[in-house]
């Protein structure tokens, strides 16, 4: 219907591999990016800050996880042990008078280092040991940054993150730290976009596809898999880099445990293996969605008497976070991405069903 | 620092580690069956433990009496989770599996909890606390309450898989497409096998819900268990049991030797490091099966 085909001829390369074939989603994407600038203007505060700035940054760390596991097929269960040594890294930076832009970069180029000793992993194994080396790693990284001072700052400390100076201007207003958080979010999704149709996201595909018979055909799966590692990692060091500045605004150990890692993957499945727009959705439904429900739960609850304790309340939004990953699972495995596409297929070609490939 | 007090610490590693391979022997089982690596084995742990306390709560009865009446629930329980989660997911990529099974661990930790709340409660076997003395060493009876009750399920299986029953589980876990083609039901062959594993995991969970507390902290015994499968070989029970005393043993003596160095938690880094080394060194395991992979 909206998603139509009709009339749109390409007559040369460029526009028939252009990011966004059909001319609605075209239109519809620069619809969004405008909505997306205006938004801290339109948008009350409390909604800015506390839903729509943790969904971005969190969707550019999903990106990063998807690139490893969507698109290089490679497990990576210690992602938020990445996205810890990008903030600690960065952090550290700033606090010792590193210019913010550089301590980024920093952060992210740090996470890259270091996410390639997970690749050395790949190197051996793969598939399922792969999942349960780099789940070690993740409880051998947690156990570093908590008990090592000099990067913790101490058992169980805090560290607060010095203000953003962006080009020599102090950024503390609302607005400027969501735009900051939007700038990464479409710079990543625009890396991502791009994969699709570059050698490198190709080589991506045939590593995962497998392994030997991407080596057969020329594509060194080695290199490829490290690669693949260390931009993911980059992208994740960066997007928790952020995450501290822009959000937390301080640094624990606990922000980056093995429950974050585990939701990140939670985001990227349900959101769709590989699918880009999934990223976005898998974040928003596993951040708010329990949120929401549990609101639901105290209004139903008090509204109707019941009788449910706080602590029992306390739990619900595990069960509902539980519940939907494997509810996602089981109604449609490859995700909220694969739902969107199964709809943009149908409407394609809406009335006329029978023409769906 | 004497030797004395190296071989407690060996004694009382080995044995909590033959209880590691309680929960360890629970993954083998569903990975031998269908090749699922078996996530939720701690939260389902966790779980029995929870279960056996409610019981022994609801009917006014000594936990001991209460753990059949909580092992026939989680045998039900297992039995459930396979028909409604996994067999759907047959065939799919192991990473929805592997999220099927992390889902189900939060799923049945929160479902758990909110039931019964969060707060540790204690779950009293009739094991007397006093230690057990061999000439030096001091021996926690309940440890070895443990050991013994993990070396009879390992001759359980060990006599269950000569069974008839026992073989149509070989047959599935040696080739389940041939199985299905000479007329065995692979779906209630890996049903049976996440029932058992449940039944496992109401051993494991009363058995250190004894030992530690009752509360969340039970689920934490997945990554033990995981190590203690993947250094026996994910498809070896035997190995499991050899792997669970060797795991117990190494990681009480560095637990021991290093906490007092760097400063206490190196259990679970050595834990860590453990099964890091052994995916390394030899990803089959111990006594795993290799896998050789076609293109």
């Amino acid at each position: 219907m909206f998603y139509r085909q009709a009339g749109v001829f390409h007559t040369d390369y460029a526009s028939d591999s252009s990011l966004f074939p059909i001319r609605f989603e075209r239109r519809a994407m620069w619809l969004i990016l405008a909505l997306a600038l205006v938004a801290p203007y339109v948008l009350d505060s409390l909604v800015l800050v506390s839903y729509v700035q943790p969904w971005l940054i969190w969707t550019s760390a999903v990106l990063g996880l998807n690139l490893i596991l969507g698109w290089a097929g490679q497990f990576h269960f210690g992602y938020a042990a990445i996205m810890g040594i990008g903030a600690y890294a960065s952090v550290h930076a700033t606090r010792n008078g590193v210019p913010w832009e550089f301590a980024i970069v920093l952060g992210g180029i740090a996470a890259s280092v270091i996410g390639m000793v997970f690749a050395f992993a790949a190197l051996r194994v793969k598939g399922l040991y792969l999942a349960l080396s780099t789940l070690a790693m993740q409880f051998v990284m947690d156990w570093v940054i908590s008990h090592v001072p000099a990067v913790s700052g101490g058992v169980s400390a805090t560290l607060q993150s010095p203000p953003i100076k962006l080009l020599g201007q102090t950024i503390t207003s609302e607005a400027g730290l969501y735009y900051i958080v939007l700038a990464w979010v479409v710079l990543v999704t625009l890396f991502m976009l791009n994969l699709r149709r570059s050698a490198l996201g190709r080589a991506f595909i045939a590593v995962r596809e497998k392994d030997f018979a991407a080596a057969v055909i020329g594509v060194q799966s080695f290199y490829y898999k490290l690669v693949a590692f260390a931009v993911s990692a980059f992208i994740g060091g960066v997007s928790g880099a952020i995450l501290i500045f822009c959000f937390y605004r301080a640094i624990t150990a606990e922000q980056f445990s093995i429950e974050v890692s585990i939701q990140l993957l939670a985001m990227t499945i349900i959101g769709g293996l590989g699918s880009i727009i999934g990223s976005f959705f898998g974040a928003a439904f596993i951040l708010l969605l329990p949120g929401q429900i549990n609101t639901l739960m105290t209004w139903i609850a008090q509204t109707f008497s019941l009788p449910i304790g706080p602590e029992t309340l306390s739990h619900i939004p595990h069960v509902i976070y539980g519940a939907a990953i494997i509810l996602v699972l089981l109604i449609e495995p490859m995700g909220l991405g694969k739902m969107y596409r199964n709809v943009r297929n149908y409407l394609m070609v809406w009335p006329y069903g029978y023409l769906r490939k | 620092m004497d030797l004395i007090y190296y071989l407690e610490l060996a004694v009382n590693g080995a044995m909590g580690g033959l209880m590691y391979a309680l929960v360890a022997m629970g993954i083998v089982l569903i990975y031998k069956s269908s090749s699922v690596p078996n996530l939720a084995q701690g939260a389902l742990t966790m779980a029995a433990a929870y279960i056996v306390l409610a019981f022994s709560d609801a009917l006014g009865i000594a936990p001991l009496l209460a753990i059949p009446l909580a092992a026939l629930a989680m045998f039900l329980a297992g039995m459930l989770i396979e028909r409604v989660a996994l067999r759907r997911l047959a065939g799919w990529p192991i990473v929805m599996v592997l999220m099927m099974t992390l889902g189900l661990d939060i799923f049945i930790r929160a479902i758990t909890l909110t039931f019964w709340g969060g707060s540790a409660r204690t779950l009293q076997l009739g094991i007397p606390d006093t230690p057990l003395f061999i000439g030096p060493l001091l021996i926690n009876r309940a440890y070895l309450v443990g050991a013994v009750v993990a070396l009879v399920f390992f001759a359980i299986f060990r006599f269950f898989f000569r069974t008839r029953r026992g073989i149509l589980l070989r047959a599935i876990a040696d080739d389940y497409v041939a199985s299905w083609s000479v007329g065995i039901s692979v779906e209630h062959g890996v049903a049976l096998s996440w029932a058992l594993s449940s039944l496992t995991a109401t051993a494991a969970g009363a058995l250190w819900g004894s030992v530690q507390t009752v509360d969340q902290g039970l689920s934490l015994l997945l990554l033990k268990g995981l190590t203690v499968a993947v250094l026996g070989g994910l498809d070896s029970i035997g190995g499991a049991v050899l792997a669970g005393l060797l795991l117990g043993i190494v990681e009480n003596i560095l637990a021991g030797y290093l906490d007092p160095l760097l400063g206490g938690g190196t259990r679970e880094l050595v834990v860590a490091l453990v099964l890091i080394l052994t995916i390394m060194i030899r990803p089959f395991g111990l006594f795993g099966k290799h896998d050789i992979e076609r293109i």
